[in-house]
């Protein structure tokens, strides 16, 4: 649990204390200790601990997150960047794990994909009702009637 | 006992809120003046009252009233004055009553500058807002009740949480809600509209402001929001995705897409109904935003305490006033003829394209924000969508909206020609094009991204002042009638290229954001960027309630100095909690950015460093977007607007 955002809603009053007891040393994120000396291999590392949600706080990613977990996985998954693993291989790993709840990427697969289809869905639907409308109102084009065309001719003649 | 008054004051403002609701709603359909006038002094007595009880719980908080529970739960006699005062709204009940009082003051406004509105108009108006103000006044006394008194008052309290202890604690949640219960007020007058059954341009013109200023108080907000967390949290961030920033996310977007089909309106007599549809959906997620913060059905770091009750009444509030204003809008959304015909090349269709673009960003930020409730709920999966997905599937329809902006701005109502708003624009297409070029040719990295912010920023920027020169017509004087035009076109133009540099403020600190993170001893120098940073020295200071770990960082480039900075760590002893102070030297092009870490085992500090490329016009971006909602606000037509107020008013003794 830790607070590495800051915001004036704050937290639980339990969460607070659960962040005092776990914090007694604090630490900011990704620490020196931990950094690949590859330079590319660390820039796939952050990328990755970018896209994993810390399992124990309120929605902070591992690569912001303070607590010991995130710390713990963070290290896993530079040793398995170290070992030769690819990027993807290395997220599976993970989820192996802890499940897909971590993923901050959510996958496209199964109900997912509603949530992926949504926007292009929500657009071509937005977009088909704009559409037949301008048709529907464009349409006719018609003239004055002979009625208005008397009428019209009534207000110019005052 | 001062305490027990402001706790009846609030209790009477519940009252007088019931009176408001009812009596003027059944007096404009009953034709009965009086009842209807009574909409008037209900609205400003419910202000008067809601203030003199916020008045109350301020005083507590200033007095260190511990027999408050609230009090005891969030303030301490050592805590700063300026914290003391803003304390009172950085909890759960304090920032509900400053909800409540803001939602007072929207109602009261209308009452007291409401003069040349329709009679009925003005009464049906002040009533919906007066039943928005009972529910939130019951869910205060009933669920969250701030003047709840201990039994045996503590000698000191809890404290508030540090992290909350900052000058942005004072300015980001009052101009947050300013913005979110402004938009009560388009709210308001579209039930009110869907009661008469009558929407038309003089409607409009009204609902205009209104939104406008929610608008810009939004905008206000979020950005201090933004600015807070990117100077408080210590790594630079700006926007995180979370649940709770999107709360706010989705009104503003809403709101944005309200005030410019509002225009439609105003100028063409068309989209009536989909004006309505937006007003109401608009403030619906203003309530949705606050239900996700005070229910804690989604985790986000900056919930509220989480408690089942709270969330069920809001959820009630929710249904009741967004469900009844959707089933008035079914049962008579046909009535509202709309007059305007339109091709679809034309300014309207531009507004149109506006519109869906940014309700359909909204619904993606919706969707994304309650998927994880809706997964776990209906499918038992447990996900979670953060910003991978949000940056992926939420900036084609932005990138998309920046593309057909400047053309769209400049079609001609009614019926436009595209080619000739695009061939006005191929000077700003190219200046645009070659900033892209540039800053293509001059980054080191392969990221199309900075890039492409550039041109995007570029063509914005340049179509909006493409606009503005255009607007002053042809032949000579062309600046005289420049400095001339209207404010709602230096507004439009503002904000429009405003929105052009927040769009490449974003994407240059994404692509080009240098971080170096490591542990530096004392007296050592490390390359950062272009710079070089010593770590001069490393001291404890002690503050008014907290303890701070300083470190003194000198910055130079080429041995030439440029900044020397203090980041700071705090530890607050009362809740044992650290902070982190990161120091920030603000640049035109660039901020540096350093914060202190811990001291590690084998001596040193951990250090870390960032270079911000542009940080600071993502805030002048969207100031300018602010100011140039501030700008269209005062134009002639809504002042002439106010001196149409002041003739009728003369007149009605003549009468």
């Amino acid at each position: 649990m830790s607070v590495v955002r800051k915001r004036w809603w704050g937290g639980t009053p339990a969460c607070i204390l659960a962040i005092g007891l776990a914090l007694a040393t604090p630490a900011l994120a990704v620490q020196p200790d931990e950094i690949l000396a590859d330079p590319a291999l660390e820039a796939r590392a952050r990328d990755i601990s970018r896209q994993i949600r810390c399992p124990v706080c309120q929605g902070e990613s591992i690569d912001d997150s303070n607590a010991t977990i995130s710390r713990d996985l963070r290290i896993i998954l530079r040793e398995r960047l170290v070992a030769g693993d690819s990027d993807d291989q290395v997220i599976d790993f993970l989820v192996a794990r802890y499940g897909e709840f971590i993923l901050y990427n959510p996958r496209a697969t199964g109900s997912n994909l509603i949530l992926w289809l949504a926007g292009p869905a929500m657009l071509a639907l937005g977009g088909g009702i704009a559409l037949a409308a301008f048709r529907r109102k464009t349409a006719p084009e018609t003239g004055l009637s002979a009625d208005e065309e008397a009428r019209l001719k009534e207000i110019l003649k005052r | 006992m001062i305490v027990e008054l402001g706790h009846y004051a609030l209790i009477l403002a519940l009252m007088v809120a019931l009176v408001q609701s009812i009596l003027p709603l059944y007096g404009a359909q009953a034709r009965n003046p009086a009842l209807m006038g009574l909409a008037v002094p209900a609205a400003v007595t419910q202000l008067a009252l809601v203030a003199f009880s916020f008045g109350v719980l301020t005083w507590a908080f200033v007095k260190s009233d511990f027999s408050l529970a609230v009090v005891t739960a969030n303030s301490h006699t050592l805590k700063p004055m300026l914290y003391k005062v803003t304390g009172v709204w950085g909890n759960h009940e304090g920032s509900l009553h400053l909800w409540v009082l803001i939602l007072a003051l929207f109602g009261a406004a209308v009452a007291v500058f409401g003069a040349n509105l329709p009679a009925a108009l003005r009464a049906r108006v002040i009533g919906v807002q007066g039943a928005i103000g009972v529910a939130f006044l019951a869910f205060l006394i009933f669920t969250s009740n701030p003047f709840w008194r201990l039994a045996e008052p503590p000698l000191n309290g809890a404290d508030l949480n540090p992290l909350l202890q900052d000058p942005g604690l004072a300015f980001h949640p009052p101009f947050l809600y300013l913005g979110y219960v402004g938009l009560s007020m388009a709210f308001s007058f579209a039930v009110a509209a869907l009661i008469e059954g009558r929407v038309d341009a003089a409607w409009a013109r009204w609902v205009r402001p209104w939104t406008l200023t929610a608008w810009v108080f939004l905008t206000i907000g979020i950005v201090l929001g933004s600015w807070w967390a990117y100077y408080e949290l210590g790594w630079g961030g700006f926007w995180f995705w979370d649940p709770v920033e999107n709360a706010s996310f989705m009104p503003w977007l809403l709101a944005a897409a309200l005030l410019h089909c509002a225009i439609v309106v105003e100028k063409r007599e068309a989209l009536k109904s989909w004006t309505i549809l937006l007003a109401i959906l608009a403030f619906g997620f203003s309530l949705i935003g606050t239900f996700i913060v005070r229910s804690g059905v989604i985790t986000s770091v900056h919930s509220f305490a989480s408690d089942p009750a709270r969330g069920v009444f809001i959820l009630a509030i929710l249904g009741f006033f967004t469900g009844g204003a959707l089933l008035l809008f079914a049962l008579r959304a046909s009535a509202m003829e709309s007059k305007g015909l339109f091709g679809m090349v034309s300014r309207e269709g531009a507004l149109v394209a506006n519109n869906i673009l940014l309700a359909v960003s909204a619904f993606v930020v919706f969707i994304g924000t309650i998927w994880p409730l809706i997964a776990e709920i209906v499918m038992g999966r447990t996900v979670s969508v953060g910003e991978p997905f949000f940056n992926a599937a939420f900036t084609p329809f932005a990138v998309a909206l920046a593309v057909i902006l400047p053309p769209g701005a400049m079609l001609a109502w009614k019926r436009g020609s595209l080619s000739r708003s695009l061939r006005s624009l191929v000077p700003a297409a190219v200046l645009a094009l070659a900033l892209a070029a540039l800053a293509w040719a001059m980054q080191t990295g392969r990221s199309a991204l900075g890039p492409v912010g550039l041109g995007l920023g570029g063509w914005l920027v340049f179509g909006a002042l493409t606009d503005l020169w255009a607007r002053t017509g042809r032949g000579a004087n062309r600046p005289g009638r420049l400095i001339r035009l209207p404010r709602a076109d230096w507004g439009k133009a503002t904000a429009h290229a405003g929105l052009g540099i927040v769009i490449f403020a974003v994407a240059a600190l994404h692509a080009w954001k240098v971080e170096d993170i490591r542990i530096a001893k004392l007296g050592e120098t490390f390359p950062l960027g272009s710079y070089e940073v010593t770590l001069k020295d490393v001291r404890q200071v002690e503050g008014p309630n907290y303890t701070s770990t300083t470190a003194e960082m000198l910055v130079t480039k080429d041995g030439a100095p440029v900044a020397t900075l203090f980041p700071e760590k705090r530890v607050y002893p009362v809740q044992a909690m650290p902070t982190t102070e990161a120091a920030i030297d603000q640049g035109l092009f660039r901020d540096l950015y350093l914060v202190i870490g811990d001291p590690q085992q084998g001596g040193g500090w951990a250090v870390r460093g960032y270079i911000e490329p542009f940080a600071s016009w993502l805030w002048t971006g969207a100031a300018l977007m602010a100011l140039g909602g501030f700008l269209s606000l005062t134009d002639r037509r809504y002042r002439v607007a106010a001196g149409a107020r002041k003739a009728s008013v003369q007149g009605v003794p003549a009468e």
